[in-house]
């Protein structure tokens, strides 16, 4: 593991909890939307997607995802490009299709 | 920032002439059209530098209306005020600092709900705001109508609704900068409310730091900043308590760090009830010009595709009009100049004439005829920035970055640094990873930018004819080759093969503004040219010096003495000393080996220099010289800037050895391969 993810972890809040029913964002096809329950990663990472436009009770809808690479992300009206490492660290609870 | 004794000066008391100008700063998040509005207020009338001991672009300028003098400051481009990066600690030092008598905020209608988050960090922060809701064509088109006055009754701030790119609502909006400064007793903003659940934590916090927050920061905002794990705020606080009260502070934080997500939140909910009455969206479903261009624009392949057709016009248009543009000033401008000079210094001693036919003329002169290709490229670039597009070109790269630990956004410095390896160095400011700054920063001076690929363009005819393109086309391929299998072994010999995070906006495209690229371009060159006399002129008129002391020949100079000196390195590769000197001296400004060589074979009269050294050299040899001059040491400025942004010696020193070795190695390479293969 690099430095730069141990600060990462180190600055994480305590373990997550996170909810059954949510999946990481990347896990999520093309078209398909849902809402931002929880989001992990160092406080720089956070404070990027925070000013970035996710938040918990964001929506989301995946704008492109090739299943490899990074993909895009619609939140709040604008489209965002993540890496796949990135996308894994944003829960969201999927719509129903 | 410089602790100015301005930030102890109240609101409202700056006279307004040309002595004590009304201060405006100017803020929003990127893309929001900031530069657009900058332009047009200020026109010509504008300053560019850098903030105090940042590379982070400070632009100033100054205009009048109504017969008041104001001084307006374009701040950088920031989503938020949490010291992550320069620009957001410059960003909110200038305005508690400095406290500019307004705050010229601009957001995006049609990304409201996103661009009003810088608002509810700007708002309690000291100086007064004014929005400028800007785009509202682009939201109309998108469907979305919003109301400004319900906005503004919502948010207690004058909300003027414009269309900067078409000059529509400008005027409007300085007539309420005029309106508030003169009678600002009318600005009562609504706060964005602080949530429930930490207004309790808030207020133990101030509690504890009552008395021990440094002027001119308020208390609050000080809280809230530590609340939010602020590294700069945190840092200044530890160092202004006694270590017990720290303690108390720090215990308060620990227990609530994961605030920062949840203040975000808050703010967020704020925003939203603030636009609930004034934004009606359209039903998703409604398919944007955005969205359908990038289709194709971040496609894996098209997208790769279209960026590769994108350079190829680049490179055909720096070709088929910048090279024989650069020709023309050759034949007209530069000989015709030195023609003119000989005839009018006829009568003055020879050594004069000498120095201003050959050494200033040819020296420095040669140089501008850069600009031609310089202005093209500039260009290109002004426009593709301004439609919005390099986002699209850094997240179809990400792949192709990722092989040397990098991502997307290291691939827009490089491909900055095609024009000048300078603003290549510097627009590494976007990479937020410290460790894939570094490495773009290393790679960056790898990248053929403009001053060598016009040494390529002048040489290449003369010594391979027809095969010219061939070769420059090959050359590029090559230096970008080395570029990747660099980067592969420093990310793993170095860095241990690490990752960064990638995430950027991809912002709607835009009808490029003709006036934000012209003046980009119009800066751009001005900078070039004040580079070429300030550094250019003194290094040619030096080199002509150490060319023609002590006896006046150039065979006898110290600049021979020097070369003969190195001949035995460069004879691996078939150089002879002036072509070492070249090579020298291009340290200085890439260009400049054209200038020396100029210089050097001033002797023989007659024939052009590159007819000259095509006689002189074999094609291996002039192959030779093209590898190592694409690949040598990065310029003086280069040089300067990557000390400057590495702020190590270290590693500048790693980058110049490093080049050194690749240069000379593929340099000896290709001379055996070529004199092996019959050149």
């Amino acid at each position: 593991m690099s430095d730069e993810e141990r600060t990462c972890l180190e600055e994480m809040p305590a373990p997550h909890t996170v909810a059954s029913d949510s999946v990481p964002l990347d896990s999520l096809l093309t078209g398909e939307q849902g809402v931002v329950v929880e989001m992990a990663g160092g406080r720089r990472l956070l404070c990027r997607m925070t000013s970035l436009g996710f938040t918990p009770g964001a929506e989301v809808t995946v704008v492109q995802n090739f299943g490899r690479g990074p993909l895009i992300a619609l939140v709040r009206d604008v489209r965002i490009a993540l890496g796949r490492g990135e996308a894994a660290k944003i829960y969201v609870r999927k719509d129903a299709p | 920032m410089s602790g100015d004794d301005k930030s102890t000066v109240p609101n409202g008391t700056r006279a307004g002439t040309v002595e004590d100008p009304i201060l405006v700063a100017l803020a929003g998040q990127p893309n929001v059209g900031k530069s657009t509005i900058f332009n047009l207020l200020t026109g010509l009338n504008q300053h560019v530098g850098n903030w105090p001991g940042k590379t982070v672009e400070r632009k100033e300028g100054v205009f009048q209306y109504k017969g008041t003098v104001y001084k307006l400051v374009d701040l950088p481009g920031t989503y938020s005020l949490t010291a992550n990066s320069a620009e957001e600690v410059i960003t909110r030092e200038f305005i508690i600092r400095e406290r500019p008598d307004v705050v010229l905020a601009l957001v995006d209608a049609a990304i409201l709900e996103r661009s009003l988050y810088l608002i509810s960090e700007l708002l309690p922060l000291p100086s007064p705001v004014i929005i400028g809701l800007n785009m509202i064509d682009v939201a109309e088109q998108e469907g979305i109508k919003i109301e400004p006055e319900v906005l503004q009754a919502a948010l207690g701030v004058t909300v003027v609704p414009m269309v900067a790119t078409k000059n529509v609502g400008v005027r409007e909006m300085v007539d309420q900068v005029d309106l508030l400064v003169h009678d600002g007793d009318g600005y009562q903003p609504k706060m964005p409310e602080i949530r429930a659940d930490h207004r309790e934590v808030l207020d133990e916090i101030e509690v504890l730091l009552d008395g021990c927050v440094p002027e001119p920061y308020s208390q609050d905002w000080v809280a809230l900043k530590l609340l939010e794990g602020d590294r700069e705020i945190t840092t200044m606080m530890q160092g202004c308590m006694s270590e017990e009260q720290w303690d108390q502070v720090h215990q308060v934080l620990r227990a609530h760090d994961d605030a920062l997500v949840a203040v975000a939140s808050g703010r967020y909910e704020w925003i939203g009830r603030m636009i609930r009455a004034a934004v009606t969206k359209p039903k998703a479903g409604q398919i944007g010009l955005t969205e359908r261009l990038d289709r194709w624009a971040t496609h894996p392949f098209w997208g790769l595709a279209i960026l590769a057709g994108i350079l190829a016009v680049i490179f055909g248009l720096t070709y088929t009009v910048g090279a024989p543009l650069q020709d023309l000033m050759d034949t007209f401008l530069v000989s015709g100049l030195q023609d003119l000079a000989r005839t009018w210094l006829g009568g003055a001693p020879g050594w004069l004439a000498d120095l201003v036919v050959n050494g200033i003329i040819g020296g420095a002169g040669a140089m501008l005829t850069f600009l031609p290709i310089l202005v093209i490229f500039f260009a290109v670039m002004a426009v593709l920035e301004d439609v919005g597009y390099l986002a699209r070109a850094a997240y179809v790269m990400d792949g192709f970055m990722h092989l040397m630990g990098l991502h997307g956004k290291s691939f827009l410095p490089l491909f900055l640094g095609f024009g000048c390896n300078v603003p290549g160095v510097l627009g590494t400011r976007v990479i937020e990873s410290r460790r894939a700054r570094l490495l773009t920063i290393l790679l960056a001076p790898l990248v053929p930018c403009t001053a060598r690929m016009g040494v390529i363009a002048f040489l290449a005819p003369a010594f391979f004819g027809r095969a010219a393109t061939l070769v420059s086309w090959g050359l590029v391929m090559l230096a970008l080759v080395v570029l990747a299998v660099s980067g592969v072994l420093i990310n793993r010999l170095v860095f241990r093969s690490q990752r960064a995070a990638f995430i950027m906006e991809l912002p709607l495209y835009h009808v490029p503004n003709g006036r934000t690229v012209g003046l980009l371009v119009w800066q751009r060159s001005i900078e070039f040219l004040q580079k070429a006399g300030a550094v250019i002129l003194p290094i040619s008129i030096g080199v002509w010096a150490l060319s023609v002391l002590p006896g006046g020949d150039v065979e006898d100079s110290f600049l021979a003495h020097i070369g003969r000196w190195m001949e035995p390195v460069g004879s691996l590769l078939g150089f002879d000393w002036r072509l070492m000197v070249a090579l020298l001296t291009s340290f200085i400004a890439k260009e400049n080996s054209i200038a020396t060589l100029g210089v050097l074979f001033s002797v023989e009269e007659g024939a052009g220099l590159a007819e000259t050294m095509a006689a002189t050299f074999s094609p291996a040899t002039g192959l030779a010289f093209l590898v190592v001059q694409m690949l040598f040491v990065p310029c003086v400025a280069t040089v300067a800037a990557v000390r400057q942004e590495t702020r190590s010696w270290r590693w500048t020193l790693f980058n110049v050895a490093f080049l050194l070795i690749v240069s000379w190695a593929a340099g000896a390479i290709v001379y055996r391969l070529a004199i092996w293969g019959g050149l």
